[in-house]
């Protein structure tokens, strides 16, 4: 897959399709000329269909026979037939004829010259940028493993494992217990996986746990935990500590973090009747249940039980921030199971599901109506007070019925949540290390109680566990890759990831081993994982300019820059995922990538063509994000919406790659004003890169000083955030854009630059 | 009546969701209701009912027994079956109506003076003691139902109706004295027997 080596000269090379309509609305002679004389391009060639296999060979030949080591290509959007334009060995740049000036400037003869503008000043673009270009020689892998560890030995766990090594990959599963199985293997039954899902099913934990002992590829370390993980993907050095305090360690590509749940702590709900007698929870009563061996279930004193109520929610969903906020999905399902335990053995037990909101994912409403059918009574209603003893009582409001109410009942059965076994909440460690690092000595003791709660142990500066998503849950990029992390290579997979069911924590599982296995292939040929997948840059930084000023290493939403001895920063590029948010982050402009770096950009911005004042044309800087942006503005193009022929736009990694050089060179040389657009920030983020575009937003919220030192109005620079749906909006922004600073007048760096 | 009533009282004490299950129409769907509210939503004579068909099958999963069988609600469905085409869980909500309107009356337990139940029962009796309903004596007595000056009120009111309904002969005077029955009326009576004695047998009702 690697690239050859970069031929010594450089030889530049452009091609403009007059495609598509591109010919007809725009002269292409003088563009041929603009990317000869301007861009200084050693071959210039236009072809009427530059996609197809004639065209695309042109190009091709010139790479072989003329030792072309740099293409533009101008014609439509870079998001568009990437596979016909695929040159392996070269360095390319795209300049965006089609989707970016074709399509939104306004058709007819009165636009011609503004349209003729624009795509100049694109073909100028796409010019300057290919020649700061290098095509990434990646980073091949000598010794890198593709064995993955597992952590945590319940359903997930176990399912994960057996995953990987059916496809042929290592496996080291390390278990805190001394048996496999976790919370399943305290099931008395589970829910149906599969139609008819009508009865509960054996757990199955013994057959799970038996094809991991008999599958030679997994290796089980039980009664251990993680001592300490240092690394990256496809080079994590594990200790693992047994019970005994002995250490091994083992060397592996990628790890899933299956850890799971414990049960909230059913004695927080002493109202509810936790901690009273005949008072239990969910796993109280599989007990009870797994006590009785398919017998009538019994009561811990012994005695029968006629009537059971289960409560719902309890401990769950509560707003008044005392208990749990969240719902954990699984409980409904949990009790109606349970209700047919005692249904199944008897049907005239009185057995009352209390509910407010039966929630039932999956397959689980055949589930739910199969317990109808068996006679469970189902009763919309809120438990306020739960009084345990002989005879329990249950005080709630009927919701339907609109009264309070009280049903008597010999057992009580709590649907407490999960809580998750995420480790470190780096959030409440990062405060106590800095206080110990200061000599605070109470910080230091809580450091090492913190530590020794964590579960990987990394040994990253970022801290010793992944970072938390909502309610304590281990971390996970909900809204667009539920399974990826801010630690490449490492994976949160089941209930420690987010509230789920046996069902669906398999599946999760199954998803954690998928991307496991990616993520040891990619370390090993120096590859991004997602979402630049197959990117082969990566960073590097000009150390002898570095001011040690640490933002790059605190601002890399991945953990992936360390520091070295001499506290310069350190790349593990196999941690890195290629946002550039480091080279925007960095004061001295001294961090790039091979393909995409300060100068790539710049070159861009002071390659536009800035009219006198007296021409009445502004030109406005737009940087927008690529994964959503960038395919918005494409969108609004293919809709034939049109913007004002004013922007010029530059597709960015993500807005935090952007260094605010790029915005000052661009008021600097004459631009009437800067925006940019990225993806949505804050608790509901939709940033590929998680910070970015929070990042982007609080850096620009700091350059009015910038500003006011250069005479500028604060609105010459704005911040947008764009979803990738967004394509009627884009257009609405931009041209609201150009209309606000039409009002404010030409910017006063005109002829300056 | 009543010994009927006592006794399903003794037969199934609280658990009133088994006595309709084994006594009315349809009770056995009742337990299948997952109180989602599309009944109630539905219902066009909703804001006129006290209990919604939702909270009629909630009462009834609660043991309210006396507050459901007392109920006017049942009474006011008029069978358009909007509920039941739009129920998710494809209850016979308009049947289950029915069926609990047609044991509340039989325990004796449904409300006195419910207009639809008094003139469903004066319709009933009216056609099953000749076989076809006798609509002069029908009409007369259902005016007269809350007696004779209001019944006299009633009538005087619709006395061009009924002048218009005589000139064109469909109304005969005459049928004060009885009407005209079936062809075979013991035959007939003989059938409304046997019907209510399989009814009887059916759901448990000895008296």
């Amino acid at each position: 897959m690697n690239a050859p080596a970069t031929p010594v000269t450089p030889k530049y090379a452009a091609y403009i399709c007059s495609g598509c309509g591109i010919g007809d609305a725009m002269k292409i002679g003088q563009l041929e000329n603009i990317a000869k004389k301007e861009g200084k391009m050693a071959i210039v060639k236009s072809h009427p269909f530059l996609c197809n296999a004639e065209g695309v060979q042109t190009i091709k030949d010139d790479i072989a026979n003329e030792q072309v080591t740099h293409v533009c290509v101008a014609a439509c959007s870079r998001r568009a037939k990437t596979e016909a334009f695929q040159f392996d060995g070269v360095a390319m740049s795209r300049a965006n004829l089609r989707e970016g000036v074709l399509w939104v400037v306004a058709a007819g003869k009165e636009h011609d010259e503004v349209r003729q503008e624009m795509a100049a000043d694109y073909v100028r673009m796409g010019c300057a940028e290919v020649k700061k270009m290098k095509q990434p020689a990646g980073n091949l892998k000598e010794a890198s493993s593709k064995r993955v560890l597992v952590v945590g030995g319940g359903m997930s766990g176990m399912t994960a494992a057996l995953e990987i090594a059916e496809t042929g990959y290592e496996v080291v599963l390390v278990e805190k217990t001394g048996a496999l199985g976790g919370m399943a293997a305290n099931l008395w039954k589970r829910q149906p996986f599969k139609s008819p899902y009508a009865a509960a099913q054996e757990v199955g934990v013994g057959e799970t746990a038996a094809r991991i002992a008999a599958n030679p590829l997994i290796k089980v370390h039980l009664n251990s935990t993680i001592a300490e993980t240092s690394g990256a993907p496809g080079r994590f050095a594990v200790k693992v500590a047994q019970e005994s305090g002995a250490i091994s360690e083992e060397s592996v590509g990628a790890i899933v973090q299956a850890t799971g749940f414990t049960t909230y702590d059913i004695a927080k709900l002493p109202e509810l009747g936790g901690g009273q007698p005949n008072v239990v929870d969910q796993a109280g009563l599989e007990g009870l249940a797994k006590q009785a061996n398919g017998g009538a279930i019994k009561r811990a004193d012994g005695k029968d039980v006629k009537s059971v109520v289960f409560v719902q929610c309890a401990g769950q969903r509560d707003t008044t921030g005392q208990h749990l906020s969240y719902c954990s999905g699984h409980c409904c399902g949990t009790s109606i199971k349970q209700a047919m335990y005692f249904k199944d053995q008897n049907p005239d037990i009185d057995t009352v599901v209390m509910y407010q909101d039966l929630r039932v994912p999956g397959m689980g409403e055949d589930f739910y109506r199969s317990a109808q059918e068996r006679g469970v009574i189902f009763t919309k209603g809120k438990a306020s007070k739960v009084s345990g003893g002989d005879s329990c009582n249950v005080t709630f409001k009927d919701l339907i019925l609109d009264e309070e109410n009280t049903i008597a009942a010999d057992l009580v059965v709590l649907a407490t949540g999960q809580v998750p076994n995420a480790g470190v909440d780096l959030e409440a460690w990062n405060p106590v290390v800095t206080a110990a690092e200061g000599g605070d000595e109470a910080a230091k003791a809580q450091r090492i109680v913190m530590h020794g709660s964590s579960v990987l142990k990394l040994n990253y500066r970022q801290g010793p566990d992944m970072p938390q998503f909502k309610h304590g849950f281990a971390d996970s990029h909900f809204i667009c890759f539920p399974y990826e992390t801010r630690r490449t290579g490492i994976y949160a997979a089941g209930p420690v990831r987010r509230p789920m069911d046996m069902l669906q924590a398999t599946d999760d599982a199954t998803g954690a081993a998928l991307k496991a296995i990616q993520a040891v292939e990619n370390a090993a040929v120096g590859r991004a994982a997602h979402p630049r997948s197959g990117d082969l840059s990566f960073p590097t930084a000009r150390l002898e300019g570095c001011t040690q000023c640490k933002r790059c290493t605190v601002e890399c939403p991945f953990g992936a820059i360390d520091e070295d001895e001499k506290r310069f920063p350190k790349f593990n590029e196999e941690r890195c995922r290629r946002c550039g948010t480091c080279m925007g982050a960095c004061p001295v402009r001294v961090i790039s990538f091979e393909n995409y770096s300060v100068d790539t950009v710049g070159s861009q911005v002071k390659a536009v063509e800035i009219p006198e004042e007296d021409e009445e044309k502004p030109r406005i800087l737009v940087l927008a994000c690529e994964n959503d942006a960038y395919p918005a503005l494409d969108m609004a193009g293919l809709a034939r919406m049109s913007y004002s022929a004013w922007v010029r736009v530059i597709p960015v990694r993500c807005l935090g790659s952007v260094n605010t050089i790029w915005i000052t060179d661009a008021l600097n040389s004459g631009y009437d004003g800067v925006m940019m657009m990225g993806c949505k920030k804050g608790d509901e983020y939709q940033c590929h890169f998680v910070k970015g575009s929070e990042l982007a937003h609080y850096r620009m919220s700091k350059i009015g000083d910038t500003l006011k030192q250069m005479g500028l109005e604060p609105e010459r620079v704005v911040t947008q955030e764009v979803a990738i749906t967004d394509n009627a909006r884009v257009v609405k922004l931009i041209n609201d854009y150009v209309a606000e600073l039409d009002k404010l007048g030409p910017s006063p760096m005109k002829g300056f630059g | 009546m009543t010994t009927a009533n006592q006794m399903a009282v003794e037969r199934y004490r609280n658990n009133f969701l088994k006595e309709v299950e084994a006594n009315v129409e349809e009770g056995h769907m009742v337990k299948m209701c997952m109180q989602c509210g599309v009944c109630a939503g539905s219902c066009p004579l909703g804001p006129h009912w006290t209990h919604s068909p939702q909270k009629i099958f909630m009462m009834i999963r609660a043991g309210k027994r006396d507050e459901v069988l007392g109920s006017d609600s049942m009474f006011m469905c008029t069978s358009c079956y909007n509920c039941m085409v739009r129920c998710p869980r494809q209850l016979p909500i308009t049947h289950i109506m029915h069926g609990l309107a047609n044991y509340a009356h039989r325990l004796g337990l449904a409300p006195k003076g419910q207009p639809t139940r008094d003139f469903a029962t004066l319709f009933w009796n009216n056609a099953i003691k000749k076989g076809r309903v006798n609509e002069l004596m029908l009409t007369l007595r259902h005016y007269f139902r809350n007696g004779l000056v209001s019944g006299i009120k009633e009538a005087l009111g619709m006395q061009s109706v009924g002048l218009g309904l005589f000139m064109a002969k469909r109304l005969n005077p005459m049928e004060i004295f009885g009407g005209h029955g079936v062809k075979d009326l013991k035959g007939f009576h003989a059938i409304i027997a046997k019907a209510k004695e399989i009814e009887d047998r059916k759901k448990g009702f000895t008296a």
